[in-house]
C-alpha cells in the first residue's frame, strides 16, 4: 500500500471510534497519555487482587449510597409508623427510622440495595486491612512508597468513620447505642468534653440534630476527602509501578508481567463484577443490620449483646476492660477509666503506621525498593507486625467479651482478665515466636539452597546405611531463594577514641545501633549461603 | 537523623547489578550459580496450540456471557412478579424475604458471570507472554533539580517576598487570622454545657409514673423481686424533647427486704425497701437492664459494668467509675410513689466539671 493510500483513507473514511480519539486527542492529549498507559506492565500475584478488593467495594458503596439517598430522610423528627411491617405499627420513632423502614419493606429492591451497601462496607474495610497487612508484610511501604502507604492508612481511619456514622443514620436501638457511647467517651475529654459534646450533638443527647449532621459528614464530608485520597493512591500506583516478588527476570529495575490492554483490563475489569456479584449474592441470602427487629432508638432501651461493626471491635475492646479509675480532685472529675482507652485507640492505628518511618531510619537505607520481600526474610519486622496484629485481636476479644462468654460458657470475668493481661503480654509472646519461625524457615531456606530438596528417594548403600536423595535446585530456584538482601548490622564503633577519651555519641546514634543490631545481628537473621559455601559442598560429591 | 551518617557497606549490593537484559535468558553462570537466569521461556497452554481447545474456551466464555443476560431478564421478570410482601423458606437460612433473595440471587449471577467470562476469556485466551517494563527512578537528575532550584530562587527573588519584610509578615498575619471566622461560624453547634448534665425533670412531688402501663405507681404495685422501669409524671412519648428527657431521667425500681440494705443512705432514702436507681450506666451512658434478683446486682449490657442495688449501687465489676445516682423517693397522701427531689448528682457518664 502506498502512502497516497494511506493518507487517503485517513483522510478520507477513518472509523468512527478513531474519529472520536482523534478529536479527544486535540483537546485532552490522550494519545499521549495512552502511549506510556495503555500496554503498562501489571506483574501478577494473588496477593495483589486485595487492593482490587477494596477499591470495587468503594465503587459498589458509592453507587448503592446514592441509590438510598434518594429514599433515605435525615431528620430526627418523631413520626407514627404506618408502613407494612406490622409489629412495629402505631410506634414512635423518628423520620431516618421510618425510612429505612420504608427502605426496606416498601421499595423494591431496596433492601437488596441497602445491604449490599453495608455488606460491601465491611469488605471494604476487611479489604484494606488485608491490603495494609500484605504491603507491611511484604516490605512493599519502603522507599520510594511511603507516602502511599500513609495515603492507604488515611484511608482505613476515615473508612472506619464513615461506616460508624453510616451504621448510626438509621437511628435504631443498636446504633443508638453506639452514639451514646460515642457521647461517653467525648464527655470524659478532660476540659472540654461537655463542650464537644453539646456542640456535637446540638445540645444535651440525643437533641435532634445528630441524624443530619451524620448524614452530610457520612455522605459528603468523608466519602469526598476519601475519593480524593483513592485517586492519589491509584495516581501513585500507576506512577511508581507495581512492585513484585523476586524470580527469575525480575529485578529491581524492571516490572514483570501483563500489559494493561487487554489482560489486565479484562481481568481487573472482570474482577470488578466478581466483587459485585459476590456481595450481590450475599446481600441475597445474608441478612445485615435487620433494623426491623431492634426498633426505633430509645435512650432507655437496650438489647443483649451489642455490638459495634467488627472494625470497631478493637475500640469496644479498648473501653471494656479498662477499669474504671476517676480521679476527682479540686471539683473536677478525670475520667481516666473512659479518655485512656480514647487515647489508646487512635495510638494502636498509630503504631503500624509510623513503623516505615522507623524502619528506614534504622536501616537509613535510601534507595528504592520495588522486589517485594518474603516475609521470613525480615524476622523482625514480620515478628512486629505479628504482633500488632495479635493485640489488636486481643482487643477484639475484649470488645466481644459477652459473646464469647455465652457462646463458649466461660466466665465474662476471666475473659476480661485475660484481655487486661493479654494486652501486655500477647503481643510480645506473638513477637518472639513469629520471629524464631521466621528465623527456622530462612535456615530451611538456606539448606535447601545448599543441600538441594528433599525428593522422597530413600536409598540403601552398599553397606546398609539409608539415606534420603537430595536434588540440586534449578538457577531459577537458587536465584530465587538468594534473592533478598542482608543488612549489616549499624557500628558505632568503640566508645572511647585513640585517646581513651570519650566520644560523644548522641543518644539517637545509641539506639539506633542497638535497634539495627536488633534487627540485623547473627540472632535476628540466618545469613544467606554464599557462592563459595554453595561451591564447596557441590563439589564434594557423594555427601548429602 | 539524616541517613547519611550511615556507611555504605552497610548496605547490601544493588539488585540485579548487571543483568540490563531483561528478558533475555542467559546460560547458566559458572561463576555464579545464584545468578538471576533471566525470563524463563514462554510455555505455551493447549489453547495456544489446539484451535479446539480455544474454541471450546471460547464457547465457555460466551455461555457465560449468555448466563449473564438471562440473568438480567430473571432480575427484571423478579421485580415485577414477586411480590415484595412474600416470604419463603429457603434451607438452611429459614424464612426471608422471597423478592429480595430472587433480586439478589439474579443480579449477582448476572455480575458474577461477567466477571468469570471477563476472567476466563483473559486467563485462555488472551496472550499470556510475559513482558518486561523498565523501571525509572523517580527522583529528578541533579540538572533538573538545580534548573528546578535556580527557577524557584528566581522566583522568590522577582517577589521580592525577602526583602519586603512589611509585606511578608502582615500577609503571613492575615492568613493566620482569616480561619477564626470559620471556628467562630461553629459556635451556634450547639448551647454551652452550664449544668444542663446536673439536672433532671425529677423534682420535689412528681409521681413515679410506670414505663409500661404508662401509670402512676403505688408501693403496693412493687413487689420484692421485681423490676420496674419509671419515668417522670407529665413526660410523654409525643413530647418534643422525650428523648433528651428520658435519657437523664430513666428510673429503675426493686423492691429488697429493708434487712438486705448494707448502705445507710440507701435505706434512708428509700421506701419500705422500695429503691430508686437511674437507669444510664455511669460508664458511657448505655440503659442497665438485666436484674439479678438473688444477688440485687444490676449489670449493663454493653460493657458489663455490674452494679450492687443493696450496697448503694456500687461498682462491683466492670469499667464503670462510679456508683448509680440514687433516687430520694417517698409516698404521698394517695399512696403514690413520688420524688423527693431532683438526683443530688449528675447522671450518666462521667464529665469534667462533675466533680
Amino acid at each position: 500500500m502506498s502512502t497516497n493510500d494511506t493518507t487517503a483513507t485517513r483522510r478520507g473514511k477513518a472509523p468512527a471510534g478513531e474519529r472520536v480519539a482523534d478529536w479527544a486527542d486535540g483537546r485532552l492529549g490522550i494519545y499521549s497519555l495512552a502511549k506510556t498507559n495503555m500496554r503498562k506492565i501489571f506483574p501478577d500475584h494473588w496477593s495483589f487482587m486485595l487492593g482490587e478488593v477494596c477499591l470495587y467495594s468503594f465503587i459498589i458503596i458509592i453507587l448503592t449510597g446514592v441509590y438510598l439517598t434518594l429514599f433515605f430522610h435525615p431528620s430526627m423528627n418523631e413520626v407514627e409508623y404506618h408502613g407494612s411491617y406490622i409489629p412495629l405499627q402505631g410506634q414512635m420513632m423518628s423520620e431516618a427510622f421510618n425510612s429505612t423502614m420504608h427502605i426496606s419493606f416498601d421499595v423494591r429492591g431496596g433492601l437488596l440495595i441497602r445491604q449490599i451497601h453495608h455488606w460491601a462496607a465491611l469488605i471494604f474495610l476487611a479489604g484494606m486491612f488485608v491490603h495494609m497487612m500484605r504491603v507491611f508484610f511484604t516490605g512493599a511501604f519502603r522507599k520510594p512508597r511511603e507516602v502511599n502507604w500513609l495515603f492507604g492508612f488515611l484511608l482505613l481511619v476515615l473508612g472506619m468513620f464513615t461506616g460508624f456514622t453510616g451504621y448510626s443514620l438509621p437511628d435504631d436501638l443498636l446504633s443508638g447505642t453506639g452514639v451514646r457511647f460515642m457521647e461517653g467517651a467525648i464527655l470524659s475529654v478532660p476540659i472540654v468534653g461537655t463542650y464537644l459534646s453539646m456542640f456535637l450533638f446540638g445540645g444535651e443527647f440525643p437533641g435532634g440534630d445528630f441524624v443530619a449532621r451524620f448524614y452530610s459528614i457520612h455522605i459528603l464530608l468523608l466519602p469526598g476527602i476519601m475519593l480524593g485520597l483513592l485517586v492519589g493512591h491509584l495516581i501513585l500506583v500507576f506512577y511508581h509501578k507495581h512492585t513484585q516478588f523476586a524470580g527469575p527476570g525480575r529485578t529491581n529495575n524492571n516490572v514483570v508481567g501483563m500489559p494493561l490492554l487487554p489482560v489486565y483490563m479484562a481481568k481487573a475489569g472482570g474482577f470488578f463484577f466478581l466483587v459485585f456479584g459476590v456481595i450481590a449474592a450475599i446481600a441475597a441470602i445474608a441478612s445485615i443490620n435487620p433494623i426491623w427487629t431492634m426498633g426505633p432508638y430509645r435512650p432507655d432501651m437496650v438489647s443483649t449483646g451489642a455490638q459495634p461493626d467488627w472494625y470497631m471491635g478493637f475500640s469496644e475492646g479498648l473501653i471494656r476492660v479498662m477499669p474504671g479509675w476517676e480521679i476527682n480532685l479540686w471539683g473536677h472529675t478525670l475520667v481516666l477509666g473512659v479518655f485512656i482507652p480514647l487515647v489508646i485507640f487512635p495510638l494502636v492505628l498509630v503504631a503500624i503506621a509510623v513503623y516505615p518511618f522507623v524502619e528506614a531510619w534504622v536501616t537509613g537505607d535510601r534507595r528504592e525498593h520495588h522486589i517485594l520481600d518474603r516475609p521470613r526474610n525480615a524476622p523482625t519486622r514480620t515478628a512486629f507486625g505479628a504482633a500488632w496484629v495479635s493485640w489488636y485481636f486481643v482487643l477484639m476479644i475484649g470488645g466481644g467479651n459477652d459473646l464469647w462468654a455465652t457462646h463458649f460458657h466461660l466466665s465474662i470475668n476471666s475473659i476480661t482478665w485475660f484481655v487486661r493481661v493479654g494486652f501486655f503480654v500477647v503481643p510480645v509472646l506473638v513477637f518472639l515466636a513469629t520471629k524464631r519461625m521466621c528465623l527456622g524457615l530462612q535456615r530451611r531456606d538456606r539448606d535447601k539452597v545448599l543441600h538441594g530438596r528433599e525428593s522422597g528417594i530413600i536409598k540403601r548403600l552398599p553397606h546398609g546405611e539409608f539415606i534420603e536423595v537430595h536434588e540440586p535446585l534449578s538457577q531459577d530456584a537458587l536465584h530465587t531463594l538468594t534473592a533478598h538482601e542482608q543488612y549489616k548490622p549499624l557500628e558505632i564503633g568503640p566508645t572511647t577514641d585513640d585517646n581513651g577519651v570519650e566520644r560523644k555519641l548522641k543518644g539517637s546514634q545509641k539506639l539506633r545501633a542497638k535497634l539495627s543490631e536488633a534487627y540485623f545481628g547473627d540472632e535476628s537473621q540466618i545469613s544467606k549461603p554464599t557462592v563459595e559455601e554453595y561451591k564447596e559442598i557441590t563439589s564434594g560429591h557423594g555427601h548429602h | 537523623m539524616s541517613s547519611q551518617d550511615i556507611p555504605e557497606e552497610n548496605l547490601p549490593a544493588e539488585h540485579g547489578a548487571g543483568h540490563d537484559e531483561h528478558g533475555a535468558v542467559t546460560v547458566a553462570d559458572e561463576k555464579n550459580p545464584f545468578a538471576d537466569p533471566g525470563l524463563p521461556p514462554h510455555e505455551h497452554r493447549v489453547q495456544d496450540i489446539d484451535e479446539r481447545a480455544a474454541r471450546r474456551s471460547e464457547r465457555v466464555v460466551a455461555m457465560l456471557f449468555t448466563v449473564s443476560m438471562l440473568a438480567t431478564v430473571g432480575f427484571i421478570a423478579s421485580y415485577v412478579a414477586i411480590p415484595h410482601d412474600k416470604a419463603i423458606y429457603v434451607f438452611p437460612i429459614g424464612h426471608i424475604n422471597a423478592l429480595n433473595f430472587a433480586l439478589g440471587l439474579t443480579l449477582g449471577l448476572a455480575l458474577f458471570a461477567i466477571g468469570a467470562g471477563a476472567v476466563h476469556w483473559a486467563r485462555t485466551l488472551m496472550s499470556d507472554v510475559e513482558i518486561a517494563d523498565e523501571r525509572h527512578p523517580v527522583e529528578a537528575s541533579p540538572e533538573v533539580k538545580a534548573k528546578v532550584m535556580d527557577d524557584f530562587r528566581q522566583g522568590a527573588k522577582e517577589s521580592a517576598l525577602g526583602r519586603r519584610k512589611l509585606i511578608r509578615n502582615t500577609m503571613f498575619g492575615a492568613m493566620a487570622l482569616f480561619p477564626l471566622s470559620g471556628v467562630m461560624l461553629l459556635r451556634d453547634l450547639g448551647p454551652l454545657p452550664g449544668t444542663k448534665l446536673r439536672h433532671t425533670l425529677w423534682s420535689k412531688g412528681k409521681l413515679l409514673v410506670n414505663m409500661n402501663t404508662n401509670e402512676p405507681l403505688r408501693a403496693s404495685d412493687v413487689s420484692v423481686g421485681s423490676l420496674t422501669f419509671a419515668k417522670p409524671e407529665g413526660l410523654e412519648e409525643k413530647d418534643e424533647d422525650f428523648q433528651t428527657q428520658i435519657a437523664k431521667s430513666a428510673l429503675m425500681i426493686v423492691r429488697l427486704q429493708p434487712d438486705n440494705i448494707k448502705d445507710k443512705r440507701e435505706l434512708e432514702w428509700s421506701h419500705e425497701g422500695i429503691v430508686a436507681f437511674s437507669k444510664i450506666c455511669t460508664h458511657v451512658g448505655c440503659p442497665i437492664s438485666l436484674y439479678e434478683q438473688q444477688t440485687h446486682h444490676v449489670l449493663c449490657p454493653c460493657h458489663q459494668s455490674t452494679f450492687d442495688l443493696s450496697d448503694g449501687a456500687r461498682v462491683i465489676f466492670g469499667p464503670a467509675g462510679h456508683a448509680l445516682p440514687q433516687l430520694r423517693i417517698g409516698v404521698n397522701d394517695e399512696g403514690y410513689l413520688e420524688a423527693l427531689g431532683d438526683f443530688e448528682e449528675p447522671v450518666g457518664p462521667a464529665f469534667w466539671e462533675r466533680g
